[in-house]
């Protein structure tokens, strides 16, 4: 029953998100012709809101597809986070410290700076790149989080991985000094970009999204399991190893595929698991729905935020999240008084 | 117009110098060089050239030279441009990466991004002239090498000619940057004469890249455009670069477009396709004007061609 009300909470949340940021931005327009755009948009049903064509294309060309990307990039990011937290049975783990972002940000680079940005458009290429330099990353980070502990150890993996986000960092660094004419995109994108979202970014990362939330969410039971221990989990019929590498895989994909749309947005893989753990429990089975459905909202709150507060001017939207997203976590936390996990 | 002969343009185009010369991209690169600089010490010492040229010493600002600069190393493109159009060509040994105009500029794998002390004592420069990275004055000080710094801060066309009377003073070329600066100041006169005559202001949008970055008002790009009646849609005093919102560019509705990316594969067919962009004024007219990327982004004897392309443009509104 409980689980069945933090779900509504969940859908609500993502609407309310949606609404205030089809509502809201830095040009004021009418709510009705707003909503009478945001029906007109949809197949099949044709309204006549009233708006002229510039601002009928402030709705649906430039709000609707920016609001749709960061409920998708965010649930991409939050879902990630609980698997890799899972999976690694590490409260820790989200996609910034395993680095795993850091591996798809320097597959993105290398793809703008050796390749050129002519090919970047391909649908493909580019979360592609992102995917190979996140599961490098999350392969590396793995293994030398075995290797310098026994039973991957919380500390231990997240050594490892701020190690491995360090590393590739470096790497990235390097490779744009040599490509010094990409910096400014490359930049732009590090620190989140929103901002150009397009109905063509949406296509590119929806049927990664689809999948990946299928894969993971078709595994949460499994997850529960794996949370006792990995010898409960063989007694119980689950091959562990095998969970384990295919959650990490989706959760890679699902990572890379975000990022290489959006940039690296912080703080949302980690805090939106744990909030909706501290709030509604232990099992996977609610974290990981609850999370891409908190995760979405928001991360479509926080990029409201980044381009109305300072109009006309945009404010990054990592900035925005780790803002938000820090003092609402302390206050969960402290107000929930549950140790996760 | 000095320069433009289309080969000369080309190969201007081809390099990328431009958007390194904005704030943002020397931020983030600031930690790389504040670590890479952090090494020194003794080195050559200056050459010094007996033949004093008249009217030395000459004292700019804080720094004197007793002798006329015959060996100048030029880590700003725009400060090349510059030396090279006041007569002081002959007087540089070597040039940064990104200095690509003149042609005739000994052009070097030395970086104004990440200024290697070292790298470039080894040119035993008796003049180095920066635009940015001011921190790096003390190590050449140490070397006992006299830097110029002229900033890539301009906000007015007299902030420019400053800058090259300047460098006319501490090379001994004071006559060719007083003609320099007075071939400008008629040039641009004669353009903004040109320029026709409107009751209403034209607006404009200008696109440093594609995630919307812009020149402002209080830019020297918006003094410029303001001479030929045409406000910027980004007001903003107290900054040259803003990253603006998608929605607030379609809602400004600007007249004109103008792209400084248009090297970096983003043109007017580009911007005339994004989703939402196709009401506004400069996109349905037809009116996105692609600059020169190296053109647009430095503050050099060039900002004359700059002008002839906007005053064009402008005269093509009806």
């Amino acid at each position: 029953v409980r689980v069945r009300y933090w779900l509504v909470a969940g859908v609500v949340a993502v609407f309310g998100a949606a609404t205030a940021g089809l509502a809201f931005g830095p040009v004021s327009l009418p709510p009705g012709a707003v909503a009478l755009e945001v029906l007109d948009f949809l197949p099949g049903v044709a309204v006549d809101s009233g708006l002229p064509e510039r601002q009928a294309g402030i709705v649906t060309q430039v709000r609707l597809p920016r609001v749709v990307l960061a409920l998708l990039v965010g649930a991409m990011l939050a879902l990630a986070g609980g698997a890799y937290q899972g999976a690694f049975r590490n409260p820790l783990a989200d996609p910034y410290l395993l680095g795993v972002a850091a591996g798809a940000g320097l597959g993105v680079t290398v793809t703008i700076a050796i390749i050129g940005r002519s090919t970047t458009g391909l649908p493909v290429t580019v979360p592609l790149a992102a995917f190979a330099g996140a599961l490098g990353a999350v392969g590396l980070t793995y293994l030398l989080g075995v290797a310098g502990g026994r039973d991957r150890s919380p500390p231990t993996l997240i050594l490892a991985g701020v190690a491995v986000s360090a590393f590739l960092a470096a790497l990235q660094t390097y490779l744009l000094q040599r490509h010094i004419d990409v910096i400014r995109e490359v930049y732009s994108w590090l620190l989140g970009r929103l901002g150009g979202a397009t109905w063509h970014d949406v296509r590119l990362l929806l049927p990664y999204a689809v999948v990946v939330a299928v894969v993971v969410l078709l595994m949460r039971r499994e997850l529960d399991v794996l949370s006792v221990g990995d010898d409960e989990a063989a007694s119980l019929g689950l091959h562990p190893q095998r969970s384990r590498y295919l959650l990490l895989g989706a959760a890679s994909l699902g990572t890379a595929a975000a990022v290489s749309v959006s940039g690296l947005i912080g703080f949302v893989g980690i805090i939106v698991p744990h909030i909706v753990r501290l709030l509604a429990g232990n099992s996977y089975r609610t974290i990981l729905p609850l999370s891409m459905l908190f995760g979405g909202a928001f991360l479509a709150v926080a990029d409201l935020v980044a381009h109305t507060v300072d109009a006309p001017r945009e404010v990054p939207i990592g900035v925005v999240t780790a803002f938000l997203g820090g003092p609402f976590f302390i206050l969960v936390l402290r107000t929930a008084r549950r140790v996760a996990m | 117009m000095p320069g433009t002969d289309p080969i000369e343009l080309q190969q201007a185009k081809r390099a990328t110098s431009t958007r390194l010369e904005d704030p943002m991209r020397r931020r983030a690169l600031l930690l790389t060089v504040l670590l890479i600089a952090g090494c020194g010490g003794d080195g050559d010492e200056p050459a010094t050239d007996p033949a004093t040229a008249p009217g030395f010493p000459v004292t700019v600002g804080d720094l004197t030279l007793e002798t006329q600069p015959t060996r100048i190393v030029s880590l700003s493109p725009t400060a090349t441009e510059m030396l090279f159009a006041i007569g002081a060509g002959d007087q540089v040994v070597a040039v940064d990466e990104f200095s690509n105009y003149p042609p005739g500029a000994p052009i070097t794998e030395l970086s104004g991004f990440e200024i290697n002390t070292e790298a470039v004592a080894a040119y035993h420069p008796d003049l180095v002239v920066i635009s940015s990275y001011a921190e790096v004055i003390p190590q050449f000080e140490a070397l006992s090498i006299p830097v110029h710094l002229a900033p890539d801060t301009p906000r007015t066309v007299d902030d420019v000619y400053r800058q090259i009377t300047d460098l006319g003073a501490l090379t001994g070329q004071a006559d060719g940057a007083a003609t320099l600066v007075d071939r400008m100041t008629g040039d641009l006169a004669a353009l903004v004469e040109r320029a026709p005559d409107r009751p209403e202001p034209l607006s404009y949008y200008i696109e440093i890249d594609e995630t919307y970055w812009t020149y402002t008002s209080d830019s020297l790009v918006g003094s410029l455009f303001e001479m030929v009646d045409l406000e910027n849609i980004a007001s903003e005093p107290g900054s040259v670069t803003i990253q603006l919102t998608a929605e607030s560019i379609i809602d400004a509705d600007p007249d004109l477009i103008f792209l400084t990316d248009a090297a970096f594969g983003v043109d007017a067919a580009t911007v005339a396709g994004r989703d939402g962009w196709s009401g506004i004024q400069a996109v349905s007219n037809d009116r996105i004007v692609e600059l020169d990327t190296d053109i647009a982004s430095r503050w050099g004897p060039r900002i004359v061609d700059l002008m002839e392309t906007v005053v064009d443009a402008v005269s093509r509104v009806p």
